[in-house]
C-alpha cells in the first residue's frame, strides 16, 4: 500500500516538474535577461515618487469582488496608486464586526488616509476619526452623524456621496417608455439612504412619464416613495433571494427590473433571462461591462462614479489639499449618469431619448429638481 | 470473573472517558458504543494531542496556500528549473511573513511604538474569544448529551436583540442596568435554544433541522427589528441607538489604571472564564451533568435506569441558548454597543468549529476559542500588511475541522500508533480468558 503511494506521488510530481520545465525556457529568459532589472529600476523609481502617503480602504462585508461599489471603490484606488507612485493597502471586512478593527488596524499602520467603502462603516470611520485628528479618513455613501442621528461634520474626515436620484430618474423615464407589460420593479439590498435614494429617482422618472403621456399609467413595484417602504432582499450577498424577488415581480407582470443591490442583481438577471422580453437596469457600474453574462439584458445603467470620486480624494489629499467638505456626484459633475444602451441603441425610440436628455440639461441646469429624502443633504 | 473486566473497564475510561463506563453501570450499552463508535464520539474521545496536531497540520497547509498565493512565488515558479531557489525562497517568505503578522496581530506587536500597544493584540485576540468561548460551550454541552446544536447563531441573534433592547430602552441605575441586559441576552437565547428542545422532547423533532431552521427565523427576526421605529429612530440604516454606557461591560484594563491603553478587552472575558468554570462544575460535579452525559453516550440505557430524557434533552438545549446568549452580550455589551444586522457575524457557525477544537470539554473549548479568537484577530493585520487573502484564516479553520474529524489522518502523517488497534487484540484476549474462566 505505501509502495502504492509513493509511486502515485512520484508520478505526481513527475507530472508537475514536466509542466514546470515546459514553460521555463521563455519565462526564464523574460525574467532572468530584462524582466528583473527592469522590474527592480521601475520599483526604485516609484519608491522616489511615492513619499510616505498610504492611501488604504476598507470594503463592507460585500468584498472588493462584489462586480459593484466595492469593486468600484477599489479600482479608484487601484488607479490612483498607479498614477500617483503611492503605496496602497486594501482590507476586505468578512462581517459587520471587523471593521473597527480592521480601521484601527491601518490607522496604526500610518495610513494617510484611510477610506470607507459603505454606509455600514460610518461608525468604524466617525470613531476612528475622532480619536485620531492628525490622519485624514473619507467615508463613501454616508455622512457622519452623532448618536441621536443628528449631522455631524468631522475636521479630519470627507463624506464621498452620490445624488443618484438624478440619475434613476432618467433610468425610471426609460424604464417606463420601454415597458410593454405597463408594469416595472425595483428592490433594494437593505433599506439605507444610499440605496432607497435609487428607487426615489427611479420612482419619480416613472411617475413622470405618466405625467407626460396621458394615456400612460406605469405601475411601479416593489417602492412606495410616499411611505418609504418597499421590497428589499435583506443583504448584498444573497443572489437567490434576489432572484426569488424578480421572479415574483415577473408573475405579477413586470418587464422590467432594477435591482439596487450589488451583487444581489446577479440573481435577478439569473430569473430574468429566463423569461422572455424581461430587462434588468444595472446600478453603480456599467452592467453592459462588468455583469457581461447578462449584456444582453442590460437596458442601461444608473452608474455611480465612485472609483473617480477615490480617485480625486485621494489626489486631492496626496497634494496638500485635504479638505473635510463632501464630495456629491450629481449629473453635473459626471459623478452619476446613466450608461449607454448599447444594444438596445436602435430600440429606444427618438423622442424618448430626446426627453431623456431635456431632462437631464434640465437637472444640470437647475430647471428641475429631483427631490428625494434620501438625498445626501448639501 | 468481575475482577478481570474491571481492569478492562477501567481502561476504557481513561481512553474514552465515556459516561456510563465511569460509574460503571450498563456494561453492555459501553462495548457496544466501542464497536460502532459515531463521529461524534470518536471526535470527543480523541486526545488533547490529536487537537494540537490538527492545529500544526492546519497552519503547515495554510501557509503552502499561502504561498501559492502569493505573486512573487508564482511569479518565480514559472522558472522554477533555471532557479528553484527562487520559488522556494519566494513561497518561504511568504509564508513567514504572513505568519509573523499574525503572530504580531494576535499576540505580541514588538513593533508597536508602546507597551500598551505591544500588548494590544493579545487582548484583542481575547475580545475576539469572549463570543465564541461562550458560544462554543453551549455546543459543547449539546454535544455532551449527543444534540448536534447547530443554532447556536440564533441563540446568538435573539439574545443580541434582548439584550441591546434593554440596554438602549432603559434607564437604570449603574451596576443593575449591565445585569439585567446580561441576564435578557441569556433569557432571550435559552428561550431561542429552548424551542429545538422542547420540539425535540415532546414531538421527536430533529433538533438539527429545526435549529437550522431558527437560524433563518432569527435573521429575518433581527432585520425585521431594525425596521421598527422604535430600534432604528433615525430611519438611517440597519442600526439600533447606541447601548446606554451603564449597560455596557466596564474594560477589564480602566483608563485610570493605565492611560492611554486602547484595549477593548471588557468584563466579557472574565463572564467567559466564569462561565467556563460553571459548565466544568455542570458536566463533571452535577447531578444534572452527569444525566446530560448519560444521555448522550446511551439515551436507551439512560432511559432504563430511570432519567428522564426529554428533561435531559429540554435543559440541555436551554443552557446551551443561553451561553449563546450570553455571547451575544460580549458583542452588543462589549464591543459594537449597538445591535446591527451582522452582530453575530459568524460565530454561532464558528463556535462549532470551537467546541469540536475543543473536543466539547469546558477547558478544552476554552483554550480553542482563544485560538480562534487569535487567529481571527490576527487576520486583520495578515491582510493589511502582506495582502494575503483574508480567506486563507477560513481554510485553516476548516482543515482543523477535517484534520480533527479524522484522526486516522493525523495519526499516519506523524506516524502515531492507534490506540484502538493496540487495545483490540488485549480486549480480545480478556474475552478468551473470560470466556474459559
Amino acid at each position: 500500500m505505501r509502495r502504492v503511494l509513493k509511486l502515485a506521488t512520484a508520478g505526481a510530481a513527475a507530472t508537475l516538474v514536466l509542466a514546470a520545465c515546459g514553460e521555463a525556457p521563455t519565462e526564464e529568459d523574460t525574467n532572468a535577461a530584462g524582466g528583473e532589472n527592469a522590474e527592480s529600476s521601475e520599483a526604485a523609481g516609484g519608491g522616489e515618487e511615492a513619499g510616505d502617503f498610504k492611501a488604504c480602504m476598507v470594503s463592507d462585508s460585500g468584498g472588493f469582488d462584489d462586480q459593484s461599489f466595492n469593486q468600484s471603490g477599489k479600482e479608484g484606488l487601484d488607479s490612483s496608486v498607479e498614477a500617483l507612485g503611492i503605496e496602497g493597502v486594501e482590507v476586505e471586512s468578512q462581517a459587520d464586526t471587523d471593521y473597527a478593527t480592521n480601521v484601527s488596524n491601518l490607522v496604526s499602520q500610518g495610513c494617510s488616509i484611510t477610506i470607507g467603502v459603505g454606509f455600514l462603516l460610518e461608525d468604524a470611520i466617525q470613531s476612528a476619526a475622532e480619536e485620531n485628528p492628525d490622519t485624514n479618513f473619507a467615508l463613501i455613501d454616508s455622512a457622519f452623524s452623532d448618536a441621536d442621528f443628528a449631522p455631524v461634520e468631522l475636521d479630519n474626515a470627507k463624506p464621498i456621496l452620490f445624488n443618484t436620484a438624478e440619475a434613476s430618474f432618467l433610468a425610471g423615464y426609460l424604464a417606463a417608455g420601454m415597458t410593454e407589460s405597463g408594469t416595472v420593479a425595483t428592490f433594494g439590498g437593505l433599506q439605507i439612504p444610499s440605496v432607497a435614494v435609487f428607487m426615489d429617482g427611479f420612482a419619480d422618472g416613472i411617475a413622470k412619464y405618466n405625467e407626460d403621456n396621458a394615456d400612460a399609467d406605469v405601475q411601479l413595484l416593489g417602492w412606495d416613495k410616499e411611505a418609504q417602504e418597499g421590497a428589499f432582499s435583506g443583504d448584498f450577498e444573497n443572489q437567490s433571494q434576489g432572484q426569488t424577488l424578480t421572479e415574483q415581480f415577473i408573475s405579477q407582470g413586470a418587464d422590467i427590473v432594477m435591482p439596487v443591490a450589488g451583487p444581489v442583481g446577479l440573481g435577478a438577471a439569473a430569473a430574468a433571462s429566463e423569461s422572455d422580453g424581461v430587462h434588468i437596469i444595472w446600478v453603480d457600474s456599467d452592467g453592459y461591462l462588468t455583469a457581461s453574462e447578462y449584456s444582453d439584458l442590460m437596458l442601461t445603467s444608473v452608474m455611480k462614479q465612485i472609483g473617480p470620486a477615490v480617485e480625486q480624494t485621494v489626489t486631492e489629499t496626496v497634494e496638500g489639499g485635504f479638505s473635510n467638505e463632501p464630495y456629491v456626484g450629481t449629473l453635473e459633475n459626471e459623478g452619476v449618469g446613466l450608461a449607454p444602451y448599447h444594444d438596445f441603441e436602435g430600440e429606444v425610440p427618438e423622442e424618448l431619448t430626446t426627453q431623456i436628455d431635456e431632462y437631464r440639461d434640465q437637472i444640470i441646469s437647475g430647471d428641475l429638481v429631483i427631490e428625494s429624502p434620501n438625498s445626501p443633504q448639501q | 470473573m468481575t475482577e478481570e473486566k474491571r481492569p478492562d473497564a477501567g481502561e476504557e475510561q481513561s481512553v474514552a472517558a465515556t459516561p456510563p463506563g465511569e460509574t460503571g453501570e450498563g456494561q453492555g450499552p459501553t462495548l457496544r458504543e466501542q464497536e460502532r463508535p459515531s463521529v461524534l464520539y470518536q471526535i470527543m474521545s480523541g486526545s488533547a494531542l490529536m487537537s494540537v496536531l490538527a492545529v500544526v497540520l492546519a497552519l503547515l497547509i495554510g501557509g503552502l496556500l499561502i504561498a501559492f498565493a502569493n505573486e512573487d512565488t508564482r511569479e518565480a515558479s514559472t522558472y522554477f528549473f533555471a532557479r528553484p531557489l527562487d520559488t522556494l525562497a519566494a513561497g518561504w517568505t511568504a509564508m513567514t511573513d504572513a505568519y509573523v503578522a499574525m503572530f504580531r496581530g494576535s499576540v505580541f506587536d514588538w513593533q508597536a511604538g508602546s507597551f500598551a500597544g505591544m500588548v494590544k493584540p493579545l487582548t484583542e485576540s481575547m475580545v475576539f474569544a469572549v463570543p465564541l468561548i461562550l458560544a462554543g460551550l453551549g455546543i459543547a454541552v449539546g454535544f455532551r448529551a449527543g444534540l448536534f446544536n447547530i443554532g447556536a447563531q440564533g441563540q446568538i441573534i435573539v439574545g443580541a436583540i434582548v439584550a441591546a433592547w434593554l440596554g438602549f430602552a432603559f434607564d437604570l441605575p449603574v451596576v443593575i442596568h449591565l445585569l439585567v441586559a446580561i441576564l435578557g441576552g441569556l433569557i432571550g437565547g435559552a428561550v431561542w435554544g429552548g424551542i429545538p428542545g422542547v420540539l425535540k422532547a415532546r414531538f421527536g423533532a430533529n433538533e438539527v433541522i429545526v435549529t437550522i431552521m431558527l437560524n433563518y427565523i432569527a435573521v429575518y427576526l433581527i432585520s425585521y427589528m431594525l425596521k421598527l421605529p422604535s430600534f432604528n429612530p433615525g430611519r438611517t440604516g440597519q442600526r439600533s441607538p447606541a447601548v446606554s454606557p451603564d449597560a455596557t461591560y466596564p474594560l477589564l484594563v480602566p483608563q485610570w489604571l493605565w492611560p492611554d491603553n486602547g484595549f477593548r478587552l471588557h468584563w466579557g472575558f472574565v463572564v467567559a472564564i466564569l462561565a467556563t468554570v460553571f459548565v466544568w462544575w455542570l458536566m463533571e460535579r452535577s447531578t444534572v451533568g452527569f444525566q446530560i452525559r448519560a444521555v448522550g453516550a446511551n439515551p436507551a440505557a439512560a432511559r432504563t435506569a430511570g432519567m428522564s430524557v426529554g428533561r435531559i434533552t429540554v435543559i440541555t438545549m436551554v443552557v446551551a441558548g443561553a451561553l449563546a446568549g450570553l455571547a451575544a452580550t460580549g458583542q452588543v455589551l462589549g464591543t459594537e454597543r449597538s445591535l446591527t444586522a451582522g452582530v453575530a457575524a459568524s460565530f454561532g457557525f464558528d463556535a462549532i468549529t470551537v467546541a469540536l477544537l475543543g473536543r466539547s470539554r469546558p477547558w478544552g473549548t476554552f483554550f480553542a476559542g482563544l485560538l480562534f479568537g487569535a487567529l481571527k484577530a490576527g487576520g486583520f493585520l495578515m491582510q493589511s500588511l502582506t495582502a494575503t487573502p483574508i480567506d486563507i484564516v477560513l481554510v485553516v479553520q476548516s482543515l482543523i475541522v477535517l484534520f480533527i474529524a479524522a484522526p486516522p489522518l493525523v495519526r499516519t502523517v506523524f506516524r502515531l500508533p492507534d490506540p484502538d488497534r493496540r487495545r483490540r487484540p488485549r480486549r480480545t484476549a480478556s474475552t478468551t480468558q473470560e470466556a474459559t474462566a
